[in-house]
């Protein structure tokens, strides 16, 4: 299984290749993926050059253009396409069908491979972008649970990478609209959730509010560890129930998955995080290649060290994890 | 333009269903879509009970679409899938691209529904080579962003190709998850859900702290906290050449405002909005729970 990290920036690309990904995701610097933050992504000469180091260490870059086009504006997505396929990338990770179709068309001897923005859930979704686009991956959206993935993975036409580590996003990816509806920029149409410059901090009586755009996210009590207000997980009132009613803050970690996600033939797991530091790229890497490695030596022998365990819960959200919707109990 | 009455998304018991479609039958709907499209365990109709019942709603001419379901995750969602497209007659609303993909094989037109990301021309040209002839707009997109996309159909001459819908009254489909939310709001786990979705026919409200409707829980369906309501856009959407104008029904109530609308074509009036029930900032490109 390829272990496939993503670099927000230059050194974050290089310590991931570094400490051990064998394929690394960036995007460009504007709307065209889906996180479209200040300070992040690459643009043309740090293009070439994360091209030139992934390469030069034989290990693959895959270039992620997810988000949606504007009309009039379709050129945008199409120079990406452009760009990322002149300077040598190993695949093209797309969301928009629109999108695909051009890549399709135009360079049809580049790696497509569907975005989780895409949303594609089952099989007949799966035949879809085969037939009409000659894909060679699926990344499938974290709304599956194992035995679905494990069904999917024995009839798909095409290689499946599925979300490791990072970030849960809880809802089917690429048809969440909370964000707009909250702020008026969601994830497909300007590449942010829950965008920072609608967020707003505040100390009051009752304790530390977090708000997005004027919303009450979450109120936090002394000595509670107060954690990015994205929408999905802070605490709401359903009936005088005041409760984390989506999500609790957590991250999602599946190293306890390895075995079954090999088994049944998974291309690729992928971490979550292109908005995170070089220090959380460095460590993720380094436990994640541990593990498939150890697996890879004696599969049958594999467990999950209490260290790895640690070191991840660590880096995530509200310092807990989760299986996710892998785990059934968790829907 | 045309009226339409969208596919309830609330779980309702089968006689509550029955006895609002029998009402529907005489509203002023052009058009009614009828099916589960939220979650394959709400079986008080099962697809052969939908079919049926857009038979007989068929009768009265007006057209019926087979709505289907927006996240297929297994084998067994995809079989209804197969069966409901395949039905002989009736035209079908895509929700997923299962469903676009089943039609295609069928060589059977279809409607592709607001959860299908249609975001711009070329994926309408995509979609339109494989049999679409009606599109809803995704709900969070605005008034321009149609006008635009729309114009663009046009110079490229496509446009007479498919019919264009907006989702234009009632909550909107915002999210949708493998977990199931009203489950949780009742310390349950999906799989032991005991159907209590149909304990709360127009979902459960999902307040802010301060009182604020966020958002509604449907299932694993999250939708809007206020409704959607763009009865003072009409001669806009008119302008740019909307096709049908979509009513999401939470109850009785929709088929009034089919009335309420339809009546703007004739005698346009301005409806004051409610900012803490109602919002259109979607179509104004801002937050989509505003009011312009």
């Amino acid at each position: 299984m390829e272990l496939l990290c993503p670099a927000g920036n230059y050194p974050a690309l290089k310590t991931a290749i570094d400490n051990g990904a064998d394929a690394v995701y960036i995007g460009m610097k504007n709307d065209t993926n889906a996180r479209h933050f200040a300070g992040l992504n690459f643009n043309d000469g740090k293009l070439v050059k994360a091209a030139d180091y992934v390469h030069k260490h034989n290990k693959k870059l895959h270039v992620a253009i997810n988000t949606f086009a504007h009309p009039g504006a379709q050129q945008r997505w199409q120079k990406a396409v452009d760009d990322a396929v002149a300077i040598g990338c190993d695949a093209l990770i797309i969301a928009d069908i629109g999108v695909l179709d051009y890549a399709a068309n135009k360079y049809p001897h580049v790696e497509r491979h569907v975005s989780v923005q895409a949303s594609t859930t089952n099989l007949a979704a799966i035949e879809f972008y085969q037939q009409n686009f000659d894909v060679a991956r699926v990344v499938l959206p974290r709304v599956l649970s194992v035995q679905q993935v494990r069904q999917l993975a024995k009839n798909s036409p095409v290689a499946l990478e599925v979300f490791a580590f990072g970030s849960l996003c809880i809802m089917s990816e690429g048809r969440c609209y909370l964000s707009s509806y909250m702020t008026g920029e969601s994830p497909n149409t300007v590449g942010a959730c829950s965008p920072a410059k609608y967020v707003r901090w505040q100390e009051t009586e009752q304790g530390l509010e977090s708000r997005l755009n004027n919303v009450l996210i979450d109120r936090y009590k002394e000595g509670e560890n107060a954690g990015y207000p994205t929408l999905c997980k802070g605490r709401f009132d359903v009936d005088d129930n005041v409760y984390h009613a989506l999500e609790e803050p957590t991250s999602l970690n599946t190293l306890e998955l390895i075995p079954e996600l090999a088994k049944m033939g998974i291309a690729s797991v992928k971490i979550e995080g292109r908005q995170r530091s070089p220090a959380y790229v460095e460590q993720v890497a380094k436990t994640w290649r541990a593990a498939l490695d150890r697996y890879q030596q004696s599969p049958e022998a594999y467990q999950v060290e209490n260290e790895w365990m640690a070191t991840l819960a660590n880096l995530s959200e509200g310092t807990q994890t989760t299986l996710g919707a892998y785990y059934r109990k968790w829907q | 333009m045309k009226f339409s009455l969208g596919a309830a998304q609330f779980f309702w018991p089968k006689q509550q269903v029955e006895d609002f479609y029998q009402q529907a039958k005489d509203s002023s709907a052009d058009i009614i879509y009828v099916g589960e499209t939220v979650c394959s365990k709400r079986r008080e109709l099962r697809d052969k009970d939908w079919l049926a019942l857009a038979q007989d709603i068929a009768t009265t001419g007006k057209q019926v679409v087979i709505s289907t379901m927006t996240l297929l995750e297994s084998p067994a969602e995809l079989q209804v899938l197969k069966r409901l497209c395949n039905n002989g007659d009736l035209l079908v609303e895509a929700n997923d691209l299962s469903a676009v993909q089943v039609m295609h094989e069928l060589k059977l037109p279809f409607v592709v529904g607001a959860a299908i990301n249609c975001y711009n021309l070329a994926t309408l040209k995509v979609l339109l080579k494989q049999g679409m002839t009606r599109w809803v707009m995704p709900v969070e997109l605005s008034g321009d962003w149609l006008k635009q996309l729309l114009d663009e159909a046009e110079d490229e001459g496509i446009r007479s190709q498919f019919e264009a819908e907006v989702f234009s009254w009632g909550y909107m489909p915002l999210a949708y998850s493998a977990r199931c939310f009203t489950a949780r709001s009742e310390d349950r786990p999906k799989d032991d859900c005991q159907y209590c979705c149909i304990n709360y026919p127009q979902g459960r409200r999902m307040n802010s702290r301060e009182g604020e409707r966020v958002f509604v829980l449907n299932g694993i369906q999250t939708m809007s906290g206020y409704q959607y309501n763009l009865i003072n856009e009409m001669a806009d959407m008119q302008a740019m050449g909307v096709d049908v104008v979509r009513i999401s029904p939470d109850s009785e109530l929709a088929l009034q405002k089919l009335d309420d609308f339809r009546a703007q074509l004739t005698s346009a009036k301005q409806y004051p909005l409610d900012g803490k029930a109602e919002c259109n900032g979607y179509w104004h490109k801002i937050a989509g729970m505003s009011v312009q």
